[in-house]
């Protein structure tokens, strides 16, 4: 690897711990942002010439705040000298700063920079496009391509969710244990985000964004590493690091989804998929289930299932129930019926479908299941609505050609008007 | 004489790598290990798991797990096993074991490997 590979690498590494930092010291997000800037040109011209120092994250929270001091004393050396205490009292050394590295200060400073971005009051794609821009370091233009909206549409989103975070007073003390676990859990919700705007994209034309399931997984291996002892955490990066090792499988080589049951399980990441088996081991030794870990142990039995017709439907229809119980919603709900089809037939799916039909009116996925298991059960022209329905509420050209397949074959199928076939067991 | 030679470098820079870089980085240290087990004199090569997947177990009257990697700069690696075991859970009894058989203190750290090549040398 090239020197300014590395050095691309470390800096992006050092990012959140860094910036953390400086927005602690400088209380000012766009300060501190300036100030990270400003420490990797330096870096990059430095680190290059003199090898890269051993604690790079020190090297830029020392370089970015006597950068972003200078800025500050020659503005105001235009208008008043300062008093001469007032200047000393900012000569910190570095070995001081790499002692405060080492402490809980680090751990508190990245959630912070993490929790930020999770304001209430932010819309949940302002919240990723922060997290993006802010933690991760993506470029404003980078953003505005994974959520396939212009520069500035993007930038101006960007900007609007910076004011009003700067306008919601984020408190800068240590936070208590019930504060750090509140903004813990906030912080997973918007990994999940990322994750999932990667996953199944909500717009444009690629169905799949694995650059930003991936940089999702680095988040929560940093939180991880910062929390390790939370089964949540633990439970969240095995649901991803499960559902990413699917990728290479989820789409044929037109870009067309390909379901569960026909993906070639040959193509699935083996290693990822054991790093997550192995976090879940770990998370599942505490005792304390959680939504997270409950969902990575239903991705878990696909993972361990070598066929399809291995699936241990029953255990998972379980894990199901025990997710709505700690999170009831109504899109699980529906996920437990595709499973509940499995194992006892698709009339005891439909049936569980009818009472979330007013809350998931406007849900793709409602319509696309509904569909399939009207067709299973031989109503044709009923499943033909759903698809109808599903068709215009898909969000990509490859969820839309998804079920025109459903509907291209029913076409086909319309005279011979076949008898229902039952689940497999 | 054998020699094991261990392999240390920041994971959070390393886990900023692209697929690419790391799929690069694997292929010329393949060609490095090549040569050897041609000649050889490669024994077991492992790559393990980020020490976000570790657990430790601290020694004792009464053994200790823990979550995350060993962190105490107090103590120096002696040696390591590589056990194959079903579950987390087999692995820390197995460790356990291990433990009441050695007097000292001390930790294991027990890390999942992401590869395993048995490699060249005989028993």
């Amino acid at each position: 690897m090239t020197d300014l590979a590395w050095i691309h690498a470390a800096l992006t590494a050092a990012r959140p711990q860094v910036l953390g930092a400086l927005l602690r010291y400088f209380r000012d997000l766009d300060t501190a942002e300036e100030a990270f800037q400003e420490a990797s040109l330096r870096a990059l011209q430095n680190w290059v010439k003199n090898g890269p120092p051993r604690d790079p994250a020190a090297w830029l929270i020392f370089v970015g705040r006597n950068a972003a001091l200078d800025v500050t004393r020659r503005q105001k050396k235009q208008t008043e000298l300062p008093p001469e205490e007032a200047i000393s009292d900012l000569e910190d050394t570095e070995e001081e700063i790499a002692e405060r590295l080492d402490g809980a200060h680090y751990r508190d400073d990245v959630l912070r920079l993490l929790f930020i971005c999770c304001h209430p009051e932010l819309p949940a794609t302002q919240q990723i496009a922060l997290a993006l821009r802010i933690v991760s370091g993506l470029s404003v233009a980078e953003i505005a391509r994974a959520f396939v909206v212009g520069e500035s549409a993007m930038e101006q989103r960007i900007t609007r969710a910076k004011n009003r975070i700067a306008e919601a007073d984020v408190p800068f003390g240590p936070p208590s244990a019930t504060e750090r676990a509140e903004r813990l859990a906030a912080v997973l919700v918007v990994i999940y985000l990322i994750f999932n705007e990667g996953y199944s994209a909500s717009g444009g034309e690629a169905h799949i964004r694995a650059s930003l399931c991936e940089e999702a997984i680095r988040l929560s291996r940093l939180l991880l590493r910062l929390f390790p002892s939370e089964p949540e955490v633990m439970g969240l990066s095995a649901l991803m690091l499960l559902q990413h090792a699917r990728t290479a499988a989820r789409l044929d080589d037109e870009g067309a989804i390909v379901l569960l049951e026909d993906q070639d399980r040959s193509k699935w990441d083996r290693d990822l998929m054991a790093e997550g088996l192995a976090l879940l081991d770990k998370a599942i030794r505490h005792r304390s289930p959680g939504p997270y870990q409950v969902q990575a142990a239903i991705a878990a039995l696909h993972a361990r299932a070598q066929r399809f017709d291995d699936t241990d439907w029953t255990e998972i229809e379980i894990l199901y129930g025990t997710l709505e119980r700690l999170q009831p919603s109504p899109v699980i709900t529906l996920n437990r019926a595709v499973v509940v089809a499995k194992v006892r037939g698709p009339a005891a799916a439909l049936e569980m479908l009818e009472p979330l039909a007013t809350r998931l009116s406007s849900y793709f996925h409602f319509f696309g299941v509904k569909g399939a298991l009207l067709l299973q059960l031989g109503r044709a022209d009923d499943a033909r609505i759903a698809f109808d329905r599903a068709i215009a509420l898909a969000h990509t050209p490859a969820e839309a050609a998804h079920i025109r397949l459903h509907l291209d074959r029913l076409a086909k199928d319309g005279a011979s008007k076949r008898a229902t076939s039952p689940a497999k067991q | 004489m054998l020699y094991a030679i261990l392999c240390y470098d920041s994971e959070q820079v390393t886990g900023a790598w692209t697929k690419e870089q790391d799929a690069a980085a694997i292929a010329n240290l393949e060609v490095v290990q090549d040569k050897l087990r041609k000649a050889g004199r490669l024994g077991p090569v492992a790559r393990l798991m980020p020490t976000t997947a570790a657990t430790t177990l601290r020694k004792g009257k009464e053994a200790v797990v823990l979550d995350g990697p060993f962190a105490e700069t107090k103590e120096q690696l002696l040696g390591f096993y590589v056990v194959d075991c079903a579950s987390l859970e087999e692995a820390i009894e197995t460790a356990k074991d291990l433990g009441r058989a050695s007097s000292s203190n001390g930790c294991f750290e027990i890390r999942p490997l992401m590869l395993f090549k048995p490699g060249a040398l005989g028993a």
